[in-house]
């Protein structure tokens, strides 16, 4: 008898469970701008939030092209228009905090963070990206590096040139790559000469300096940031002459072909040459702190948060669950080609270069990256692309570094 | 009785539509209107209730005179230069298809669809086609090897050369130019034709433009406080040249009505008066043409004014060398989230674009009434 009692009330334990999991039904909207590649890691972590929710419909609202820029406008008008999606993509830092957060369109999401326990699970420094003193406002999916460079060993070895080290050891090799008939540098179009911009203004100012800028501490139109433009400036003289029509891929499919022998970029081209291209990681490329960055991890993040008003709100919780959950992370950072924002995924199923990667993000210092939404809001990453193009056409540094400065004390950055 | 009923029916079948556009158009552009006075913007500008400033002309002289738009005025140049070369070189190779065609040569058909069929396309494609074709690295500058002869060097949308360039400041002074010689032929005109009392005023304005020219013009104060140089961007040549490709057979399928509306008897009468063919076309079909050249220019002109989605295909949202105003409000508006700049350059794309369209649709309606 009492065995029967235990095992009804077993099974009705276990199906409550299953229950309270499938109680779920209805529609769940996932906005981002996660296609082509990447949208595959996007479906496998849809496929795991079906199995575990089979009742909800998961709608894929995905808006392709622009690296984001099309997405972010569709969302604002939505947001605007009183239609927020159930849960959307953001990057963890200011593009959060100085778009969404000061606007009040979102959830505090502090009790979800105490109940899952992910207040220990996530780095304390990535944490204080997405928060403000009144809450957490999103749940981080990933990490990016920013500040990479990009080689084929084999080709550097033709060329008799080492990997440098430091920018002026870059422009000791690149008049000889120069002469080979090889670019020392491969760019592609506006926002990858930022992003190069970003990693050379990292090796100047220091992770001090660069935290420095963006408290409003370090002015623009300080010697030591003129000095990063000067560079920057000497820099690009190495660099395609092409590069405003080339996209990232096509600026990375230059190393890759042995037209040009270096490329700056954030590690999503190395899922691009690991998944895409089919090379493998430290053998057919290799890669290496961007020169002058040794042991500083300039890192974005993707994050999905809970919108005020969002429509299917436990179906969104749930996926948000998901979101911050081991299983979810090693689902979909393996195929997305980052590494995952918790500190404790399983490193065996990532490739070399993720675990590497993942090693430094343990051991490293820690910054924002500026072009993917970390460490500036909206307005002032808007004006740095036009500051970005003034020094393109007239590289005049002290032009760029005064209109710099112009659009940090517009958008709250200097004070 | 019945035609009171008529006109209430009239009434009731036209209201429906008066007041959607009154709402989606006209209330619209009053908002946008509105907005480009405001300070939205400022802070926390997605908020539900933002706080929103009455600022006045704020926001334009901004972009006209604020040291960090010389990105707009720099767009306002090119969009100057793209009509004025992708306007009358649609209408130049538009009228050569045509004239072409009208020859009857074999295969008319084929080659009207042929030349027709890049207005079916939308611009987004005719930009990603047109990207790949200009890439410096393939496409057209690669067409030379096939023939073993060394690549084009051409950069295409990538060049970041200038020409034309002149200082944003002096302006009003070339304005004052042009008008200057515009009067000055209009007063040329007046005394050829015998009629020197029609000289007296556009001589006297001439006179007056000149004099400020050339003493007034110092007393202004400089907008800002260095020179900004703008000019003709050579990268825009690659975007004219896929607008073109797009809009060169809707011209042609224009010109070709024309030139067959044209009665046989009129060519006839002047080939017995010893026109050439040459002489045909320039002296006879040409003037008959007009109405077709004006329509067409102001559909090209005002097309061309809001060219958005060809730039964003084929340079994408930050190429500074072939830049749009409307390319810039959408960035501005929907990444800078400067809701009120961006709806200023609305409204400087829309006075543009009305000064295109209003003198057309006047001079329509009077051409109308007149019959």
């Amino acid at each position: 008898m009492r065995k029967i009692v235990t095992a009804v009330v077993v099974v009705l334990s276990l199906g409550g469970l299953v229950w309270a999991q499938g109680s779920l039904s209805g529609e769940l909207e996932i906005f981002s701008w996660w296609a082509g590649d990447e949208g595959v890691a996007l479906q496998a972590l849809i496929d795991l939030y079906e199995s575990l929710y089979p009742g909800v419909q998961v709608i894929n609202a995905t808006v392709a092209g622009g690296a984001g820029i099309n997405a972010k406008a569709v969302l604002k008008t939505r947001m605007l228009g009183g239609n927020p999606p159930d849960s959307f993509q953001v990057h963890a830092g200011q593009e959060l905090i100085g778009t969404w957060v000061i606007a009040h369109r979102m959830e505090d999401l502090t009790w979800l963070f105490q109940q899952e326990g992910w207040l220990d699970a996530f780095p304390s420094g990535l944490i204080d990206l997405i928060s403000t003193e009144e809450g957490i406002w999103s749940v981080p999916l990933n990490i990016h590096r920013s500040n990479v460079l990009w080689y084929i060993p084999e080709n550097l070895e033709k060329w008799g040139v080492q990997v440098p080290a430091t920018w002026e050891e870059f422009l000791q090799i690149a008049p000889v790559l120069q002469e080979k008939g090889v670019i020392p540098l491969a760019l592609g179009r506006n926002w990858t000469a930022s992003h190069l911009w970003e990693s050379v203004a990292l090796s100047v100012l220091g992770p001090d300096g660069w935290e420095a800028l963006w408290k409003g501490e370090l002015s623009f139109t300080d010697p030591k940031v003129i000095e990063v433009w000067d560079l920057f400036g000497r820099i690009l003289e190495y660099t395609n002459e092409d590069a405003p029509s080339l996209s990232w891929q096509q600026a990375v499919d230059m190393v890759v072909n042995g037209t040009a022998a270096f490329n700056v970029m954030g590690d999503w081209a190395a899922g691009y040459m690991f998944a895409t291209l089919g090379l493998e990681p430290g053998v057919d490329f290799g890669w290496t702190p961007s020169p002058g960055t040794a042991g500083i991890f300039m890192m974005l993040s993707d994050s999905f948060g809970l919108p005020v008003g969002a429509p299917h709100r436990d179906n969104a919780i749930a996926w948000l669950k998901v979101v911050g959950s081991r299983e979810g992370q090693d689902t979909f950072n393996p195929l997305k080609g980052s590494i995952a924002a918790r500190v404790d995924s399983d490193l065996t199923k990532y490739n070399t270069y993720l675990q590497s990667a993942a090693a430094d993000w343990r051991s490293n210092t820690i910054v924002g990256s500026l072009v993917h939404g970390v460490v500036a809001n909206e307005r002032f990453m808007d004006g740095f692309a036009t500051v970005m193009e003034i020094f393109l056409a007239g590289r005049n540094s002290q032009q760029a570094a005064m209109a710099a400065e112009a659009i940090a004390i517009q958008s709250g950055i200097a004070k | 009785m019945k035609n009171r009923r008529d006109r209430l029916i009239a009434v009731l079948v036209i209201t429906p539509s008066v007041i959607l556009l009154g709402i989606f158009v006209y209330w619209f552009i009053w908002r946008t209107f509105y907005i480009s006075m405001t300070d939205w913007g400022k802070e926390a500008p997605l908020a539900v209730r933002p706080v929103i400033r009455f600022v006045g002309l704020q926001n334009y002289k901004e972009l006209f005179s604020g040291i960090l738009n010389g990105r707009f005025r720099q767009d306002l140049v090119n969009t100057f230069f793209f009509t004025v070369l992708f306007v009358s070189g649609s209408l130049g190779l538009g009228l050569l298809l045509a004239i072409l065609l009208d020859r009857e040569p074999r295969g008319e058909g084929f080659f009207r669809t042929l030349f027709l069929f890049p207005m079916s396309l939308s611009f987004i494609i005719t930009g990603t086609i047109w990207r790949w074709l200009l890439a410096p690295r393939g496409g057209i500058n690669v067409l030379p090897k096939l023939f073993g002869l060394p690549p084009f060097k051409f950069e295409w949308t990538s060049s970041r050369t200038q020409i034309f360039s002149f200082n944003w400041q002096d302006l009003p002074r070339l304005t004052a130019l042009v008008v200057a010689a515009v009067l000055a032929y209009l007063t040329w005109r007046a005394v050829r034709k015998g009629r020197p009392q029609r000289a007296i005023v556009p001589g006297l304005c001439t006179a007056g433009v000149v004099a400020w020219y050339v003493w007034g013009s110092q007393l202004v104060p400089p907008a800002l406080p260095y020179p900004e140089i703008h000019g003709f961007n050579l990268a825009i040549v690659g975007i004219i040249i896929a607008a073109i490709w797009q809009f060169s057979g809707y011209t042609m399928a224009l010109y070709l009505a024309g030139l067959r509306g044209i009665p046989t008897e009129v060519r006839e009468a002047a080939r017995i008066d010893g026109c050439n063919e040459l002489q045909l076309y320039r002296r006879v079909a040409l003037p008959m043409l007009k109405p077709i050249t004006l329509s067409a220019v102001i559909i090209l002109g005002h097309i061309s004014l809001k060219t958005f989605d060809l730039v964003f295909a084929m340079t994408g949202p930050d190429h500074a060398s072939t830049d749009m105003p409307s390319v810039l409000m959408f960035v501005k508006t929907f990444r800078g989230n400067q809701f009120a700049e961006g709806a200023g350059i609305a409204v400087v794309l829309f006075i543009l674009v009305a000064m295109v369209v209003i003198p057309y649709l006047a001079w329509s309606l009077r051409e109308r009434s007149s019959l």
